[in-house]
């Protein structure tokens, strides 16, 4: 068996093969292809392992993680677009200290979100999802409702990036995810303000028990998607946001985060400090953007 | 919440020089020392005042971490300072926030250092004399200053990270941030969650290099300055 042909045969198909092997992205990305190459041929693997390391549960390239994000940012645009439709914003549009123009605000973001993941995803020479629109029967008829969804909406794409991030083998389209991801959490902060909530999750919301802030699936999972694209296979369940075990570095071993002092942090700080990820699985789920969506 | 006071207030012992020894890299320090010793004129020794971020260790996540964890202490140590002495004209949800904000940054602080172990900066002396202190204005403005450059400063450093689970624990707390600063902005002026100097064209948040954050955290770390050159650059 020549190691050194099945990488190059698998490089043909998948570009990604080499940094799929290993997690140390920075310094592979450093050398040369043929000394990447060589470097991971010289490890002592046993090559079975290795390539089921680096596939499992993947089947998916930059182009379908950045089409996810484009699926929850068409989502969220056309949600703030039947939002404002509906008239019920106070204030004027030009102000972000009112509704009207702090949701006004929000829908320019996630437009231009929209705008730069699809020139993203031509740049790659890859087809962008399209035709996501917002379910117009789960919009609810009044103000305090519509709030409400869009609070768990934009709570749910801050964990969706998250989600993610790993998938991301390049060091600009992760930049470019993470830095849509911290406006998003920016949104979802001021969202939450507008209800008299705190803007970080935290088990004293009036929305705290919404699966929104859990996690699991309440159906049986797929890999395929209604959008064109397939996500990683579910595992098991993410951490809910009221988790306060941290994995420690360097370790398997997760680290509660309350006794990190004596006497320990409280659960409710513990669990507020540290925003949680959700798989697709779970974020596509009907109890979460799953029944959101426009079949 | 006296547990978080406790933590807050722990005294602050001043920089060791064997730790400073420690984080910029034993072997040039030692060299310095030896030709301190072997000669008759000896050679200066290298600031005690310079923090270098290290390198060694995971391809720079090491010093990553550090870099982190110096700002969570940063802001800890601000948010402990206007809690000890508040400003006359906050209010009670001032003050509600401000306990959590806090509470947060401790639990970030005390994550790092954990993290980190051995590696670990010791904890750094901040002044906040260039800030006002005194008016609910002036607190919200530099709270705001400090939580927008730590929210730049991850997401101009998050990618760089190279080991994943590391990585998913930062942009844990980099999310945090992200509603730490949106939550002052609002306090400052309603609204102002968003505003034009921390997004872009592209609806992005703002990211700041190293270099950048390093010039912006000077005045608070003075007579300390940061070096900033080992670490991996996006």
């Amino acid at each position: 068996m020549n190691f050194f042909a099945i990488l190059h045969h698998l490089a043909d198909v998948d570009p990604d093969v080499l940094g799929r092997f290993d997690s140390r992205r920075a310094v592979f990305r450093s050398l040369g292809t043929a000394t990447r190459r060589a470097a991971l041929a010289a490890t002592p693997l046993f090559v079975g392992a290795l390539f089921q390391k680096a596939y499992a549960g993947t089947a998916s390239t930059a182009a379908d993680v950045l089409n996810y994000a484009l699926t929850l940012e068409l989502l969220e645009a056309d949600f703030y677009a039947k939002f404002l439709a509906a008239g019920t914003l106070t204030g004027a549009a030009s102000q972000a200290g009112t509704p009207l123009g702090a949701i006004t605000k929000i829908k320019q973001h996630e437009d231009a979100h929209v705008h730069l993941l699809q020139t993203t995803l031509a740049a790659l020479g890859a087809k962008a999802v399209s035709g996501v629109t917002f379910k117009a029967s789960a919009l609810p008829a009044a103000y305090a409702g519509q709030l409400q969804v869009a609070q768990l909406l934009e709570d749910t794409g801050v964990r969706a990036y998250k989600g993610r991030a790993a998938e991301l083998l390049t060091t600009d389209l992760l930049t470019t995810a993470l830095r849509i991801h911290s406006m998003e959490a920016r949104h979802a902060a001021h969202i939450r303000t507008m209800r008299g909530q705190l803007p970080w999750i935290n088990s004293t919301d009036d929305l705290a028990n919404d699966p929104a802030y859990g996690s699991g699936v309440t159906a049986a999972t797929s890999t395929v998607t209604p959008f064109g694209y397939g996500i990683p296979a579910y595992t098991a369940p993410s951490a809910p946001e009221s988790n306060t075990r941290q994995a420690g570095l360097g370790t398997a071993v997760a680290i509660e985060i309350t006794t990190l002092a004596t006497p320990p942090y409280a659960p409710l700080d513990a669990a507020a400090a540290f925003d949680e990820a959700l798989q697709p699985a779970e974020v596509l789920d009907a109890a979460r953007a799953g029944k959101l969506v426009q079949a | 919440m006296t547990d978080m006071i406790s933590a807050g207030a722990r005294p602050v012992p001043a920089w060791p020089r064997r730790t400073f020894l420690r984080v910029s890299g034993a072997g040039a320090a030692a060299l310095v020392l030896a030709t301190g010793c072997s000669t008759p004129t000896p050679t200066p020794a290298a600031d005690p005042h310079i923090i270098i971020l290290q390198a060694g260790g995971q391809a720079g996540d090491v010093g990553v971490e550090n870099y982190l964890y110096l700002l969570a202490q940063l802001q800890a140590a601000f948010y402990q300072a206007v809690l000890t002495t508040p400003p006359t004209d906050f209010t009670p949800a001032d003050l509600g926030y401000f306990t959590d904000l806090r509470d947060h940054e401790v639990v970030h602080r005390e994550f790092y250092k954990y993290a980190l172990g051995t590696a670990a900066l010791p904890t750094l002396p901040f002044t906040f004399a260039s800030l006002t202190l005194t008016t609910r204005a002036g607190v919200l403005a530099g709270a705001q200053t400090f939580e927008e450059l730590s929210t730049a400063a991850y997401a101009a450093i998050l990618p760089a990270v190279s080991d994943a689970t590391l990585q998913g624990l930062m942009l844990k707390i980099a999310s945090v941030e992200a509603r730490h600063a949106a939550l002052l902005r609002d306090l400052l002026a309603p609204g102002s969650f968003a505003p034009n100097d921390a997004v872009d064209g592209n609806g992005q948040a703002v990211a700041l290099a190293p270099a950048a954050v390093a010039t912006a955290l000077a005045p608070y770390l003075a007579p300390y300055t940061l070096s900033v050159a080992n670490l991996p650059l996006t």
